[in-house]
């Protein structure tokens, strides 16, 4: 069943807020979305009682008033302990049918239904997500950062941890959290039906920018899928002019940190920029991949970013336009 | 109205053995403390399940029992000494009190100079592994708790040659005496963990 | 020496006569600076522990409104992510160690003897060491922050975020330190809980008859005891994996970053209950007056107590369902941690009966307390919501639980100590506070609490992770962020308004007499403020409401409750020790007197603390010797604490 059907309720604001988890978008996220219905309208309508109940309670036969030091009339007090009985009784009912449909749906999505069409590693560090695609042929494993492409309708596995503190992986529309820790491998899946980009963050505290650690699920029908896959697999075609000086100049000042897959950068501290311009978004989904942003976070990152690993770069003018030339060939 | 309330027999007057207020704070800083070595023995179990550079966890094979053995049997004997102490007092025996006292502050200072010895010679380092950190701090916080103990047997040797106590007033002994029973009792839960698991195949 | 030093018949008499300024006599603090460092008094250490901790509860709003107004907009530039990240952990460390447990601790340190009739704590010295570590605790970490060097990852300090490799400054250090000796005092002071209620409750006064504050705090502190080694270790270990090389939390040298987090939930958990089961216990034991009944299932309610902190112990991984642990250990603590709401289910329910079959007054404290009830509940199906495991992935780290965790602080700790401040603060001062404010003073709480922390579900079902020092406009959250520093704002108002309130009424309040609201516990039986030496004659107690037995039990019930009639205790400091369960008289307790030396311990234990903090081994060992120095002359067996055989008896055998 689509979860849409029960978004009837939900306004439109809520549903465009792009973290909103009460709608959900696959598999692994629908049962999900259910079971928070349930206990969401279960936790309203408790409150709701319990405040007629008081309401009802302070008003129905209220005391006179009170005078300061006076010894006034008690009433016996044999009576009311059936409101503990039935109240608990009610309430026990409620608790134990909450934790048989959790555990229900904890069975449910424990594991995908159907096998795993690809399996991505993604290591959280700070402040960015680096996402490995494991492939049995090691001529066919890739590294990208900060946007992780799926095909829709098959579940996806994905193994995290975490490349220096901790980390929580979230994409609230495809599925809950689950932590990267260092030294540890967690296994999780996520699916989604329809394409779409899906926005994700990290949710453990992790330091400085854990505000400005973003990314994005691409979901893509399988063939645009393959094609994704095929061309992050090419190497990048030979550049000229401006982005020839760019490249040296980037290989020299940024390849120490940075990785392009064909070329002499091999740094590995920051995120693998080969095809950068594919993604949508630069920083950690803190910016749209424009040409403007990208020569503000290349030529400043300090301000957009502040406490972030990556320093302003010590380049000339000249020498900056050229790098943003030469990235901008990475496609 | 007071009749109801009268007291036909006497109250005792003071800190009173099992009554002293001291004697029950005792018994759950006892608590307290014990939990203390529950959680440092969780760690220690916890770490021990974690993945390990083989033969790091224990550092070195199974501890040797060599000196471990005996050191055990000593502080156990200064637990008996000192509760042949208490019943001395109880029995008004001053010169049982200083003495089983004495001889359980003895053999607590044995108890931890052949630790310090075994420490001494362990052939790695506070901070080498894992391992290694969890023998020197677990057993750490025993000695220290022996330490403690023995400057308690101390005072309370001291304050019983001067005679302050008597077969009415003693309840400092027995306070004392409760803390030192829980420390020699929780070795036997350190010396079980460190000595007696390894060899129980609990191995990475 | 004769067997009367050892033991004697206690004399009964009726109040009045001499005997009130025999007793202030004996029991008075000396005057100037020298008493006031000295005190023992339960009295003063609770107004104490209760004005430190309303400080530090100003303190960590402050911070708090500082970043709500960062927060109040999306790309606010007002705090950088380093002020931000101390100032959000300032205020989670300050408001749930420095405030909303040590303000339970002074009402009863203030309250327990007066509620069990006894004259003192059982170890009133203990007492004392233990405000003055709080104090020094609260300085020390306090100071830390004001040099530049607050902690500054978050309350529960996770690893590796926490370890030398990602924090290289002093900031964690003092933090684990500060909380170390906290740990020490929260200790000592649950020890002296405890073993008050098994030994100073007046005679008669069964264990089914204390008031359920007595409950609340005692099952705290019995809890206290067997969790706070756990997080005390838990930072020891962090200093060392800091400072001496080890490797408990270092992954990359086989140590664990989970290890962590199990010690510090099997802590923190049952320490949210501990800082929220007393103000339940004042709710139960104030609500009841203003509904003029007592208290509907009193058994119910103490067992339901007793309950949750049991359960309490068993769901500390819902903190951390997120870290990959198998299904079937998830299932079970989902299970518990749903569960767990039964026992409170029992309170709301109680308190609901209480009500309904009562006849409501509508005094200041009431409101506060029976809003209490609705706060619960809010509180308390949000926290039903997280027990959910698949629901708490999603919830997990958002502004959901932000709102859980402030709706059960807030909710059950803040407005029942507001309450219970208008209801025993013409006890503690022999003033009324003023009504009208007093109206003022509650409705803008409530309104601000809800405008403020409601909002916050919202954001949070919208996916705000908590912990973010700011956000991009295009999430969603701005408008709702608005109206919660709004929110806030106004509730920090009405926080003003009870602060001037208290202020205005402490020399212009009405005078209150002993017992102004016509309560039936114990301390209602003694004047306004009471003597220093609480109860001139001890109680004997008959019922769990000895002042209202008149009017509510059979009048040829034999069994009745004396307060100005029974045993006289004035050779000296003494109190009445009774036993654990029925309490009988058992024994006569001599009390200490003023002294110096808890505040001594505690300085030293805080130069310990500097020590390690600047891993100076001489400032260590020189501390070491003044701790051993004070414990010694602290535990010196005493004649007048009828500690020693006296010097005649030395050389004979006592018979």
């Amino acid at each position: 069943m689509s979860a849409t059907a029960i978004l009837v309720g939900m306004p439109a604001w809520a549903q465009a807020a792009p973290l909103q988890y009460l709608s959900g978008a696959g598999a692994k996220a629908t049962p999900v979305v259910w079971l928070t219905w349930g206990v969401l309208l279960i936790a309203i309508a408790v409150v709701m009682v319990i405040a007629a109940l008081l309401v009802g309670a302070i008003w129905h036969r209220p005391g006179t008033g009170w005078t300061p030091g006076e010894r006034g009339v008690l009433l016996p007090h044999d009576s009311g302990l059936n409101w503990i009985w039935i109240g608990v009784g009610v309430s026990a009912l409620v608790l134990l049918c909450s934790v048989v449909w959790t555990i229900k749906v904890l069975a449910e999505i424990e594991g995908p239904s159907a096998r795993t069409a690809v399996t991505i590693e993604v290591t959280g560090r700070q402040w960015w997500w680096q996402v490995r695609y494991l492939d049995d042929d090691p001529a066919r494993q890739f590294t990208t950062a900060n946007e992780i492409h799926i095909p829709t309708g098959v579940p996806v596995r994905l193994r995290l941890t975490g490349g220096d503190v901790i980390h929580s992986f979230w994409v609230p529309r495809l599925a809950g959290k689950m932590d990267a820790i260092p030294g540890q491998t967690n296994e999780t899946w996520i699916e989604a039906d329809a394409p779409g980009t899906y926005r994700g963050q990290c949710t453990e505290y992790c330091g400085l920018e854990h505000a400005r650690m973003g990314f994005e699920v691409v979901a893509q029908t399988p063939a645009d899928f393959r094609k994704w896959r095929a061309r992050q697999l090419a190497l990048p075609s030979p550049v000229q002019g401006n982005a020839l000086a760019g490249q040296q100049d980037f290989v020299a000042h940024c390849g120490g940190c940075h990785r392009v897959r064909g070329t002499d950068a091999n740094g590995a501290l920051g995120p693998d920029l080969s095809h950068l311009m594919l993604r949508t978004t630069l920083a950690s989904a803190t910016l749209a991949n424009t040409k403007a942003n990208l020569a503000r976070w290349v030529s400043d990152p300090q301000s957009l970013k502040p406490g972030s690993l990556m320093p302003a770069p010590e380049l000339s003018q000249s020498e900056l336009a050229d790098v943003l030339a030469y990235l901008r060939t990475l496609d | 109205m007071a009749e109801r309330i009268r007291l036909k027999t006497s109250l005792p007057v003071g800190a009173m053995d099992m009554r002293a207020s001291g004697w029950w704070a005792m018994i759950f800083t006892v608590f307290t403390e014990a939990s203390l070595f529950a959680y440092l023995l969780f760690t220690y179990y916890y770490l021990a399940v974690q993945p390990h550079v083989p033969g790091t966890f224990p550092e070195g094979g199974a501890p040797s029992l060599a000196l471990a053995l005996p050191d055990t049997i000593v502080l156990l004997a200064s637990s008996v000494a000192v509760g042949w102490a208490q019943l001395g007092i109880e029995h008004g025996s001053r010169w049982r009190l200083t003495a089983g006292l004495g001889t359980g502050a003895a053999l607590g200072v044995i108890f931890l100079v052949v630790q310090a010895y075994e420490w001494a010679t362990k052939p790695f380092g506070l901070s080498s592994t894992p391992y290694s950190s969890l023998y020197y701090v677990i057993t750490g916080f025993h000695m220290a708790h022996v330490i403690v103990g023995v400057l308690m047997l101390l005072a309370l040797t001291w304050w019983s040659a001067m005679g302050y106590f008597n077969s009415r007033r003693f309840a400092h002994i027995h306070i004392g005496a409760l803390y030192w029973h829980f420390v020699d009792a929780v070795w036997i839960a350190v010396f079980f963990t460190f000595y007696i698991t390894p060899l129980l195949g609990l191995k990475a | 020496m004769t067997a009367s030093d050892y033991e004697r018949v206690p004399s009964v008499a009726v109040a009045g006569g001499g005997l009130p300024d025999r007793l202030r006599r004996i029991w008075e603090t000396a005057p100037g600076l020298y008493g006031w460092l000295a005190t023992v008094d339960h009295k003063e250490i609770g107004i104490r522990y209760i004005i430190t901790a309303f400080a530090f509860l100003i303190a960590g709003g402050v911070e708090a409104l500082i970043f709500r107004l960062q927060l109040s907009w999306s790309n606010m530039t007002l705090l950088s992510p380093e002020q931000y990240d101390q100032l959000f952990t300032m205020h989670g460390m300050t408001m749930i160690f420095l405030y909303a447990g040590p303000v339970l601790s002074g009402f009863s340190n203030y309250l327990w003897p007066l509620l069990l009739g006894a004259r003192d704590m059982a170890l009133p010295r203990l007492n004392a060491i233990s405000y003055w570590i709080y104090l020094c605790a609260g300085i020390f970490l306090y100071a830390a922050f004001a040099i530049g060097f607050g902690p500054n990852v978050g309350w529960f300090n996770y690893v590796p975020l926490a370890a030398r490799a990602y924090n290289n400054g002093p900031n964690i250090d003092l933090y684990s330190l500060g909380m170390i000796l906290l740990g020490v005092s929260t200790t000592v002071g649950s020890i002296n809980f405890i073993v008050t209620f098994l030994r100073l409750r007046a005679p008669g006064m069964s264990i089914n008859r204390v008031p359920i504050l007595i409950w609340g705090t005692l099952t705290a502190s019995a809890a206290n005891i067997f969790a706070i080694p756990a997080v005390s270790l838990a930072f020891f270990l962090l200093w060392m994996d800091r400072n001496l090389g080890t490797h408990f939390f270092d992954v990359t040298a086989g140590g664990s970053a989970l290890l962590w987090q199990h010690l510090f939930w099997m802590f923190g958990h049952p320490w949210v209950y501990a800082i929220v089961l007393p103000a339940m216990g004042m709710v139960s034991d104030g609500l009841p007056v203003f509904c003029r009944r007592p208290l509907v299932g009193y058994t119910v309610v103490a067992l339901a107590t007793v309950a949750t902190m049991v359960l309490g112990f068993g769901v500390w991984v819902h903190h951390m369902f997120a870290t990959g642990l198998p299904g079937v250990s998830l299932s079970f603590f989902s299970a518990a941690s749903i569960i767990i709401a039964l026992p409170s289910a029992v309170g709301v329910f109680a308190w609901l009966a209480t009500i309904w079959t009562g006849r409501p007054v509508f005094t200041t404290p009431f409101l506060f307390f029976a809003s209490f009830i609705i706060l619960f509940t809010i509180g308390g199906v949000s926290g039903y919501m997280t027990g959910s495991v698949p629901v708490d992935w999603q919830l997990t780290d958002t502004y959901f639980v932000v709102a859980h965790l402030h709706y059960v602080l807030i909710g059950i700790n803040v407005f029942p100590v507001v309450g219970a401040t208008y209801f025993w603060f013409p006890k503690m001062t022999g003033r009324m506070m003023d009504e009208r404010l007093g109206r003022w003073n509650f409705w803008t709480m409530f309104v601000g609490f809800n405008l403020g922390f409601f909002p916050m579900h919202v954001s949070g079902l919208l996916g705000m992770p908590r912990r973010i020092y700011t956000y991009s406009e295009g999430m969603g959250w701005d408008w709702v962020n608005l109206v919660t520093t709004a929110g806030t704002f106004l509730f920090a108002a009405g926080v003003l308004i009870f602060i001037w309130n208290v202020v205005r009424s402490l020399g212009r309040g009405a005078p209150a007499g002993d017992n102004p609201w016509d309560a039936p516990t114990l301390e209602w039986a003694t004047t306004s403020p009471p003597p220093v030496y609480n109860f001139e004659i001890i109680p004997t107690v008959a019922s769990r409401h000895p002042l209202w037995e008149d009017r509510l039990d059979r009048a040829n019930d034999e069994e009745r409750s004396h307060v100005g009639a029974g045993l006289v205790l004035d050779h000296g400091r003494e109190a009445l020790g009774t036993t654990a369960l029925d309490a009988r008289p058992d024994v006569i307790l001599k009390m200490p007197g003023d002294t110096l030396v808890p505040l001594l311990l505690a300085l030293s234990m805080t130069l310990l603390a500097i020590g390690l903090a600047l891993v100076n081994w001489w400032v260590v060992v020189v501390a070491g010797g003044f701790i051993a120095s004070c414990i010694m002359a602290w535990l010196w067996p005493e004649a007048a604490l009828g500690e020693t055989a006296e010097p005649a008896s030395r050389e004979t055998r006592n018979g």
